[in-house]
């Protein structure tokens, strides 16, 4: 497989589990809620999806037990910020050390299992392109679904009722109540969507992409998640470009190695975060001037001009 | 106000508190310093512990470990052992020995290459327990109760070389490792001459993933190797599972490495290396049991081999496929290594073509040999990452 094709497609199966987080992120950030804990819902995701994989022997069922994971530990996150008030942020990381300290405890047992894993279906025809093919239609039933979901959250965002809302709690929630929407719930009900994603792709990540269980196993693609969703202005294009990049930033140190290109591999492996910074610096003061007003406070903390 | 005033006083209690938990810690250990120098480290010590940097099912080195540790309750059913997984490689690991030492263990064992520091400070603090560390060095005077202990893993590696360079029809071997430690160099080095020594075509390609166990870029690592034509596939990680199962589903061969994974692999298990601690950890139990560790050889950088004949790192089961006519090399090949030769019998030169490593007929000695294991051999594809 020549390189370039390589780098992207494997761009797209490790870009796959950041694209659903973002996502979720993306809904949970329009509707005015942070949510740093993303990369605890994947790694909940991660665990209970290889668990309940394993238990059962399939792996759909994974992906679901993922989803509900996710969306468990969005809960907590939605119940202390949405109903106690308490910092978006600063609660974001405490469900990220909960999911921590909770796979790392119930994953332990589930290590030396073995799963099905979701297996690479090739589409007839269309993998059969030339370059394309492989890099877009020789991926794993997840990732298809991603495909999916990208115009389908942008259908929902931009053109539906409850997208409406969603963005309208996000930009000023007098607005909605005045209207006799309760915020509370619409919030809430974006946030526990936002982790429900985030959890499948944190079950894409073990089920089908590593085909492993670890603690930690996710390694900050949560965070670069909602980097992603940050730089590309929470829109569901642009957000499935940044997924991809990074993706394919991570994909690129075995392939490069493997071919006998001997980079730094300390450099190699940093190259996905100095991309994160790039894309922030270059794309600050549009993004500045696209927050939604809402979700600025959040970010209040530190100026932005 | 009332509450504001409340918290100040619960966070007024909380601090007095700390602080009075850190004294008592102080004034214990000043005490066992004192009381206990003249007691030999780690006699008639009534619990073990060991330390893991991982789980101990992860099909492999944690794995091996905590086999070690169940001999030895199998062989001393009164000693309370105990164990600790994921135990990171920073100052938690010294608090997690810290723990143990309170709860009775004399003899604690520090598995992980990267809990050296930790295994020092807390051998520092207390003279009167053994605490032994499996990989590192110690430069320099060792101290009465510290040791490191290891076995000479390129020794089985070699001959695991020689069942891929037999199986390989691409002739292209593919190595994942996490960090270019001597002892990683060491391993590739060894599996490529070894399976040079029976396929003089076949090259190794490596491909680090900077962490010990990251199923995910084991995987992905996995497929940039077999994208690019590798049929047989091993590793130097943690955790072995991954890189196993990537290879079987693509019907490459594998050979395994810490311990054995056959049946991850069932068609494309060749062999492999695995620990076998037992022996080396109940010896070394029973000398620090008897007070007879300081000035043992376990009170040193305890390295031994096949050519001791008490190599903790052995030859795994052979798989299906292997042939007799392999398995008879493999034998010859061992028994070489066991008298007078080595993986690295010279002449063997670096992948550069220019620098020689090893002159012509020179046999290294054992703890020689990761310190000239400076660069890969002739025949891998990568170079050692620059500083």
């Amino acid at each position: 497989m020549n390189l370039f094709v390589e780098i992207l497609a494997g761009g797209v199966t490790g870009g796959s589990s950041i694209l659903y987080a973002a996502l979720g992120e993306t809904i949970s950030e329009r509707a005015g809620v942070v949510n740093l804990g993303t990369e605890g819902s994947m790694l909940g995701g991660a665990c209970a999806g290889y668990a309940i994989a394993a238990q059962t022997g399939n792996p759909w069922m994974g992906a679901i037990a993922g989803a509900v994971a996710g969306c468990l530990l969005a809960s907590v996150l939605a119940y202390f910020v949405l109903e106690r008030g308490s910092n978006q942020l600063a609660t974001g990381l405490v469900v990220l050390f909960l999911a921590l300290g909770l796979t790392s405890l119930f994953g332990v047992a589930f290590v030396s299992r073995t799963i099905t894993p979701m297996a690479v279906w090739d589409v007839p025809l269309l993998s059969e392109i030339p370059a394309i093919g492989p890099i877009l239609f020789q991926q794993d039933p997840l990732t298809y679904l991603a495909y999916a979901l990208v115009p389908a959250v942008w259908w929902l965002l931009f053109r539906s009722r409850w997208g409406l809302l969603i963005r309208g709690a996000g930009e000023r929630t007098e607005v909605l109540a005045t209207y006799g929407h309760r915020v509370v719930p619409t919030q809430a009900l974006a946030v526990l969507i936002g982790g429900a994603l985030a959890g499948i792709g944190g079950a894409q990540l073990s089920t089908a992409y590593a085909n492993a269980w670890f603690e930690n196993m996710v390694q900050g693609r949560g965070f670069i998640a909602v980097a992603v969703v940050i730089f590309a202005n929470r829109k569901p294009f642009p957000v499935a470009a940044g997924a991809l990049l990074f993706g394919t930033a991570l994909a690129l140190s075995p392939a490069l190695q493997s071919r006998g290109y001997s980079i730094n591999q300390f450099a190699l492996h940093a190259i996905p975060y100095v991309a994160t910074i790039l894309a922030l610096v270059v794309l600050a003061r549009r993004q500045a001037d696209d927050t939604p007003e809402g979700l600025r406070k959040v970010f209040e903390l530190s100026p932005v001009h | 106000m009332r509450t504001r005033r409340f918290m100040a006083a619960a966070i007024g209690a909380a601090l007095l508190l700390s602080t009075a938990a850190c004294s008592s810690n102080d004034g214990g250990q000043a005490a066992s310093v004192e009381g206990k120098t003249a007691e030999a480290p780690g006699k008639a010590s009534p619990a073990v512990g060991f330390i893991m940097v991982g789980p101990k099912d992860d099909f492999g080195y944690n794995q091996a470990v905590y086999d070690g540790a169940m001999a030895v309750q199998k062989a001393y059913p009164e000693m309370e052992v105990l164990t600790a997984e994921n135990v990171p490689e920073t100052d938690e690991a010294a608090r997690v020995m810290e723990g143990m030492i309170k709860k009775g263990a004399k003899i604690i064992f520090a598995t992980s290459y990267g809990h050296l520091d930790a295994a020092k400070t807390v051998a520092a603090a207390h003279p009167d327990v053994v605490v032994v560390h499996q990989g590192g060095t110690v430069d320099g005077k060792m101290p009465p109760n510290l040791g490191t202990y290891f076995g000479t893993v390129y020794e089985p590696v070699y001959l695991a070389g020689i069942l891929a360079g037999k199986a390989t029809k691409s002739n292209k071997l593919g190595y994942v490792y996490a960090f270019p430690i001597p002892q990683t160099i060491a391993n590739i080095n060894a599996f490529q001459l070894g399976a040079a020594s029976v396929n003089p075509k076949a090259q190794t390609y490596v491909v680090n993933t900077s962490n010990w166990c990251d199923p995910a870029a084991q995987a992905q690592a996995a497929q940039s190797l077999l994208g690019q034509g590798v049929d047989v596939l091993t590793q130097h990680q943690d955790c072995t599972a991954t890189i196993t199962k990537a290879a079987e589903a693509a019907g490459a061969y594998v050979v395994g490495y810490h311990a054995d994974a056959s049946k991850l692999a069932p068609k494309g298990w060749l062999g492999g290396s695995e620990w076998a601690w037992s022996d080396l950890y109940t010896d070394l139990v029973k000398t620090a049991l008897a007070g007879k560790f300081t000035g043992s050889a376990y009170n040193a950088n305890y390295r031994v081999g096949f050519k001791d004949g008490k190599n903790p790192f052995v030859v795994s089961e052979f798989g299906p496929s292997v042939t007799d006519e392999t398995k008879a090399q493999v034998a010859t090949a061992k028994q070489d290594i066991s008298t007078t030769g080595s993986p690295f019998k010279g002449p063997i030169t670096a992948n550069d073509g220019t620098t020689v490593l090893f002159a012509a007929g020179e046999v290294p000695a054992y703890a020689d040999v990761e310190a000239k294991n400076t660069m890969f051999v002739e025949g891998v594809v990568g170079e050692i990452p620059k500083k």
